[in-house]
């Protein structure tokens, strides 16, 4: 994601002719910067400040005569209590199932995206042929379909007698109805792959679509096979699409809870971010809540600098 | 001539099938004639008007509808121009600030809805309480994860633009702001037209911040109202929410498209 505006190249001095005039180019670099300045105070104002926010919570205290957690703009008096507790919970208490759950999910979600999301896309750039601009079509179209009217139709389509079950009974694959919405892991895997998998397709689309084929044609005439072409030549080219493709579903898959909610809502495939939500919208304990926010976020840097290494080696493997 | 890789095409086409099916049905199933969203009982337009629990009569439908529309267009008529102006200034603007800056409009598309959901909603109840929970704190929420996009957009088209331009409306006597106005501005339409219908699409597509900024039933929109309506009695009439919604964006999408080409057209004319 960074890539595409990072790239944007330095423009050439606004006027060389005029270098002998430094007033008039102050004059610019001020304009320039006020008119980046509204957008600059917006994003510290409701971007950085809310985030500090989440710490104040997290590392405030317990009013003793209310019993309300108080939040605590000072860090020189952050009181640690709360976060100790909930990493504590996450390390060896009653929360590391819960975090051992939420990697294993998007973990399998995002196999089955690779899976299902690299034939489509290397097809569609490579062998779709004049049905090329219907298929690119048809992927997109579930951009623009609202999420949760997504999962609604697969809502109606796995009722105990929907059409799902219908088809399975009929082709006697099972003999009675699957229980899919109430707690079956496997139907939240699904539909976290379903819901997220338009925004790994496009971006991997994107990178295999820009592979000179003559390179490919090379790597023919030095000898390989079509197998070995694609082994050596459009894999190790598409991995920084892949990874790119990968960041951008992985993301927002560990912050879902509405999914998990929607399709199963049994406690038994509860994710961290049904723990967020449970105890920042529903209870009285926001600090708990807002420690696991700084937690997950934690996690979600440690997985992002990752992506940013292997990342650059990928593009530096390609060049 | 190589042999039809017929596996890959079956993998691709059953995906199609199986990411867009399910939207048929539930689409389908708004013109059910009965209550039931799983049976087919027979074509009726019941759901979207002239029975009580339709959407035209449910006030509570209604209301969602409206919230949302509001919400997205306030959304878009904020940060369509706080992003446009943002990448003019952060195009030209060198140095380390310009770079900071540059940096913290990435942030937005790299944080989770959940994590900035939770900021902005504690921002709201414990510092900026002079900002109310419910459609002033959505619109305020909504601007900041999407003007991003504005950003990103416009930026890649300033950098494909160049200055070539600007530097010769310089040279015939353009003042700075005059020659951004003459020229640059209008060459941006299309990219500002995009980041504008991304800007609404994405705002009317959110649920995480909007719900967790949302304190009571008077601020819910459409997303929050799926949300909600899925877990307790479901009719055949949040269907039909859905259905508008999918319509309403292939109106946006067609509508987009024919001012991209009108402008496009336009600036080749010229």
């Amino acid at each position: 994601m960074s890539g595409d505006a990072g790239g944007s190249p330095e423009p050439a001095p606004a006027s060389r002719r005029n270098a002998g005039a430094p007033a008039r180019r102050d004059r610019g670099g001020r304009l320039w910067g006020l008119l980046a300045a509204p957008g600059a105070l917006w994003l510290v104002l409701l971007f950085a400040v809310p985030f500090y926010a989440i710490a104040a919570v997290a590392f405030g205290y317990t009013d003793p005569v209310f019993n309300a957690p108080v939040p605590e703009w000072d860090p020189r008096y952050w009181d640690v209590t709360a976060f100790t507790e909930i990493l504590t919970r996450s390390v060896t208490g009653d929360l590391r199932p819960v975090f051992l759950r939420t990697l294993l999910y998007v973990a399998l979600a995002l196999g089955l995206c690779v899976a299902i999301g690299y034939p489509v896309a290397y097809y569609v750039a490579r062998h779709a042929g004049r049905r090329r601009a219907l298929l690119l079509g048809l992927i997109l179209a579930p951009w623009w379909v609202n999420y949760l009217t997504r999962m609604l139709a697969w809502l109606n389509l796995l009722q105990d007698d929907g059409y799902v079950n219908d088809l399975l009974l009929f082709t006697r694959i099972v003999d009675e109805p699957v229980r899919w919405l109430s707690g079956n892991p496997v139907t939240v895997v699904l539909a976290l792959v379903y819901g997220y998998i338009p925004f790994f397709i496009v971006p991997l689309f994107s990178t295999l679509d820009r592979i000179d084929p003559l390179l490919l044609e090379a790597a023919r005439d030095l000898g390989c096979s079509g197998r070995g072409a694609f082994w050596h030549v459009t894999l190790p080219l598409s991995r920084p699409g892949l990874l790119t493709a990968s960041a951008i579903t992985a993301l927002p898959m560990f912050g879902d809870y509405y999914t998990n909610t929607l399709v199963s809502g049994s406690p038994t495939t509860t994710m961290i971010a049904n723990q967020i939500e449970f105890y920042l919208l529903g209870g009285t304990r926001k600090e708990l809540g807002a420690s696991l926010v700084l937690l997950l976020s934690a996690l979600l840097m440690v997985l992002m600098v990752y992506y940013l290494i292997s990342s650059r080696r990928a593009e530096e493997g390609v060049t | 001539m190589r042999r039809r890789p017929w596996v890959l095409a079956s993998v691709t086409w059953a995906y199609v099938v199986w990411s867009l099916v399910p939207i048929l049905v539930a689409i389908q199933f708004s013109f059910n004639d009965g209550r039931s969203r799983s049976t087919w009982q027979g074509f009726s337009l019941q759901w979207y008007f002239g029975s009580s629990g339709s959407v035209a009569d449910d006030p509570s439908l209604r209301l969602a509808l409206v919230n949302s529309l509001t919400v997205a267009g306030l959304t878009t008529l904020i940060a369509t121009p706080l992003g446009v102006a943002t990448a003019l200034g952060l195009a030209r603007w060198r140095g380390r600030t310009g770079r900071v800056v540059g940096g913290l409009t990435l942030l937005p598309l790299a944080t989770p809805e959940i994590v900035m959901g939770s900021a902005l909603y504690l921002v709201f109840t414990n510092l900026y309480l002079f900002v109310p929970l419910g459609q002033p704190a959505q619109i305020l929420g909504h601007v900041t994860f999407s003007v991003s996009y504005v950003v990103v957009i416009v930026r890649s088209r300033l950098a494909s633009i160049g200055t070539d331009y600007e530097e010769a409306a310089r040279d015939l006597g353009c003042g700075r702001l005059t020659a951004v106005r003459l020229i640059l501005l209008p060459l941006l339409t299309p990219a500002v037209f995009a980041g504008a219908m991304i800007v609404f699409a994405s705002s009317m597509d959110d649920f995480v911040i909007s719900a967790f900024l949302s304190p009571d039933a008077s601020s819910v929109t459409v997303p929050i109202k799926l949300y909600s309506a899925v877990r307790n009695a479901p009719t055949p009439a949040l269907n039909a929410l859905a259905t508008l919604l999918v319509l309403a964006s292939l109106l946006a999408l067609l509508l987009g498209w024919l001012v991209q080409r009108r402008t496009t057209l336009f600036i080749m004319k010229k």
